[in-house]
């Protein structure tokens, strides 16, 4: 499935994700009986071209997070490849990379965690926390580290005084600034940004996701953005890949995505969102039960129990990921056949 | 923004909550008004550290230990054999047996964590079976019988056996839909759910959320809705009260306070959630700067660092009063709309 390519195909593909598999073992006993697999990361595959925002969503459990991560490989995944578009245009596969050549190349990608307070060592200054990078990579001296830390905080938003102050005397918008600092410290082309503001209140997200923006404007950034907050991901995603239980299920361009899905659970997602306006009255999807158990998925199609579109089938042939219109890629056995309500139609227009 | 046809269940009055730390006084409510109708829902929003939580847990008396409420009042109707008598729960004692008694039987929490709000070493049913044999004088036989029913009515598959199952057995919908069982249990009038969708997904929200709807209809109870997501309130609640550091800054129905925002704050917060209806294009209306620090608090309109209102004199020097907006039910506290009375 390595063909998967956005709609403006002149841009490179930085990054392809091709058969990404990742078990979790289940040991029992003393003697740590290998007895099942968590099937976390379960055959994804997916791309994205220089300077796109690619959104991987799902519930909590999906996958989506041990996918971004094995892209890092701060996971070792069980099988796949990853393939990377060094600066230098050439193609290395991360997963194969020896322990110095993966360190060169983190250079390149980098990550932006979820929970500002937990990812900030509380005893280092902002200087040591920004500049721990460059220094694994080489920049020795402190003065020409304090430089550097000095620019990337007047381009994160933050003064440049504060660099030797601690995490603790900084909130949550301005937490997830340095964090982004430091992700940026090395000049990456490639940044994984795993629920960047899903911690942040709602009057600070949008500063968040608008600095996100304008550095990737700025940068040139490519951004795999891992999200659960749907109104997020439309405002900031070029294309949208759908997860559940471990199977991408649908990966289209986000406009194509949140107006004509064709996945039943993509519109399920979709028509759960809590709308902000008391006039409008939802249209749900109800979706009777609970996730799969990724250690023990169902017959056939993952979704097929909980589907309002089931038949026979989708109990016992396995959906596989097909183009259904150019760049919309989804894996339902039905998705011809079935007519699914993007926002406009069951929501209504707003306002 | 109660009509004369219900009751008042519960009013709020200037209420102020007061915790002593080591580092000096946090005030963390201060100032909050509202009321809630008999089988109405009220929506409390606010950010993090506006006080929310604490106003929720002040209606209980389940404060911490260094909580006080220093003023204002909380007066609860409370229906006894006698007839109906007012109560300022704000002035009983935490152990009290009144407290005790409108615990649990008036006014219930379901808290934001259902992931630690049980014991882990109790089955769900003996933690059910506890809060009624508590509340009323049944028999073990009963109570179990009604854990099951309870469980059932929350709509959670297999009840005779889940009842005796641990909370760690349970997914997150399912344990949140027992936590509401366990308010449930002695039908109280009033339910204050503190978050009840944070922690899920947007699918299990939405069953929880239905869930919520169906039982308020069923029982007739109210509903305090603590929350920071404005898409949930607008879902569920009828009044909707939003606070800003410690202080009510705006309320009114609402179709009022999202359809016709008057403070600078609801106004802000409103714009900066991105539409999942269409892609917005360019930047996303943000509010600027942060929430202040608690010992850091602006003299004045504790807004006015942030608002785009702002007016030189008037906002740094005086303390916006929360009144009546003209002659509708519709609350703010500004003075864009107030200007103050002699300056």
């Amino acid at each position: 499935m390595a063909e998967i390519t956005t709609a403006a195909t002149k841009t490179k593909t930085i990054l392809e994700v091709n058969n990404l598999v990742k078990y979790f073992p289940i040991q029992k006993g003393f003697l740590k009986r290998h007895v099942g697999d968590v099937r976390a990361v379960d055959d994804v595959s997916f791309s994205i071209s220089t300077g796109e925002t690619l959104a991987l969503v799902g519930e909590s459990g999906c996958g989506k997070t041990t996918t971004s991560r094995c892209i890092l490989r701060a996971i070792e995944p069980t099988s796949g490849e990853v393939n990377f578009l060094t600066a230098d245009d050439q193609t290395v596969d991360v997963i194969t990379l020896g322990k110095e050549a993966l360190r060169e190349l983190r250079q390149d990608m980098q990550m932006i965690f979820q929970d500002p307070f937990s990812s900030l060592n509380p005893r280092m200054m902002l200087l040591d926390i920004v500049g721990e990078p460059l220094l694994v990579h080489g920049m020795k001296r402190r003065s020409d580290r304090a430089d550097r830390v000095a620019e990337l905080l007047r381009l994160v938003g933050l003064r440049p005084e504060y660099m030797r102050r601690f995490p603790h005397a900084f909130s949550g918008g301005e937490r997830q600034r340095i964090g982004i600092a430091r992700a940026l410290a090395l000049n990456p082309r490639l940044i994984v940004a795993d629920e960047p503001v899903s911690a942040l209140d709602v009057s600070v997200q949008a500063a968040v996701i608008n600095l996100l923006e304008e550095l990737q404007e700025q940068l040139g950034l490519t951004y795999l953005f891992v999200a659960h907050d749907l109104s997020v991901v439309r405002h900031i995603a070029d294309r949208t890949a759908v997860m559940y239980v471990g199977k991408l299920v649908e990966i289209a361009p986000t406009e194509e995505l949140f107006e004509n899905p064709k996945h039943p659970y993509t519109a399920a997602l979709l028509s759960a969102v809590p709308i902000p306006d008391p006039r409008f009255k939802a249209s749900r999807i109800p979706l009777e039960g609970e996730v799969a158990n990724p250690a023990a998925p169902p017959s056939g199609c993952y979704f097929h129990p909980r589907c309002p579109h089931a038949n026979d089938q989708c109990a016992i042939d396995t959906p596989q990921l097909e183009e259904i219109s150019p760049g919309h890629w989804v894996s339902c056995l039905r998705a011809k056949e079935i007519d699914l309500a993007g926002l406009q139609a069951s929501h209504g227009m707003k306002k | 923004m109660v009509t004369t046809e219900q009751k008042e269940m519960l009013s709020v009055k200037d209420l102020q909550i007061f915790f002593h730390t080591d580092e000096g006084v946090v005030r963390a409510v201060d100032g909050v008004t509202f009321e809630v109708a008999e089988g109405r829902t009220l929506g409390v929003v606010g950010e993090s550290g506006c006080g929310k939580s604490t106003v929720g847990r002040a209606l209980l008396q389940i404060l911490d230990r260094n909580g006080r409420i220093s003023g204002g009042e909380i007066n609860w109707l409370r229906t006894t054999e006698e007839g109906e008598e007012t109560i300022n729960i704000a002035k009983q004692t935490r152990n009290s047996s009144i407290m005790r008694s409108i615990r649990g039987d008036d006014i219930a929490l379901v808290f934001q964590e259902p992931m630690t709000s049980f014991s882990p070493v109790h089955t769900i049913g003996n933690q059910l079976m506890e809060m009624v044999r508590l509340h009323k004088d049944v028999s073990k036989a009963e109570a179990k019988q009604r854990a099951i029913e309870l469980l059932e009515m929350v709509h959670i598959p297999n009840p005779e056996q889940r009842i005796s199952e641990y909370s760690f057995q349970l997914s997150g919908g399912l344990r949140q839909r027992a936590m509401i069982a366990m308010a449930l249990a002695c039908e109280p009038k009033l339910l204050i759910a503190d978050e009840p969708t944070t922690a899920l997904d947007v699918t299990t929200q939405a069953q929880i959320i239905e869930l919520l709807r169906e039982l308020q209809e069923k029982n007739g109870m109210s509903i305090i809705l603590i929350t920071h997501n404005l898409g949930v309130v607008a879902e569920m609640a009828d009044e909707v009260v939003v606070m800003y550091l410690g202080k009510a800054v705006e309320s009114g129905t609402a179709e009022q306070v999202f359809h016709n925002p008057q403070h600078p704050y609801t106004q802000g917060l409103l714009r900066s959630i991105p539409s999942i209806y269409a892609k917005s294009e360019g930047k996303l209306p943000s509010i600027p700067g942060n929430i202040p620090h608690p010992f850091n608090r602006p003299s004045g309109c504790e807004f006015r660092p942030r608002c785009e209102s702002f007016i030189e004199g008037v906002c740094d020097k005086n303390v916006p009063v929360f009144q009546n907006l003209n002659d509708t039910t519709q609350k703010v506290a500004c003075f864009v709309h107030h200007p103050p009375q002699e300056a």
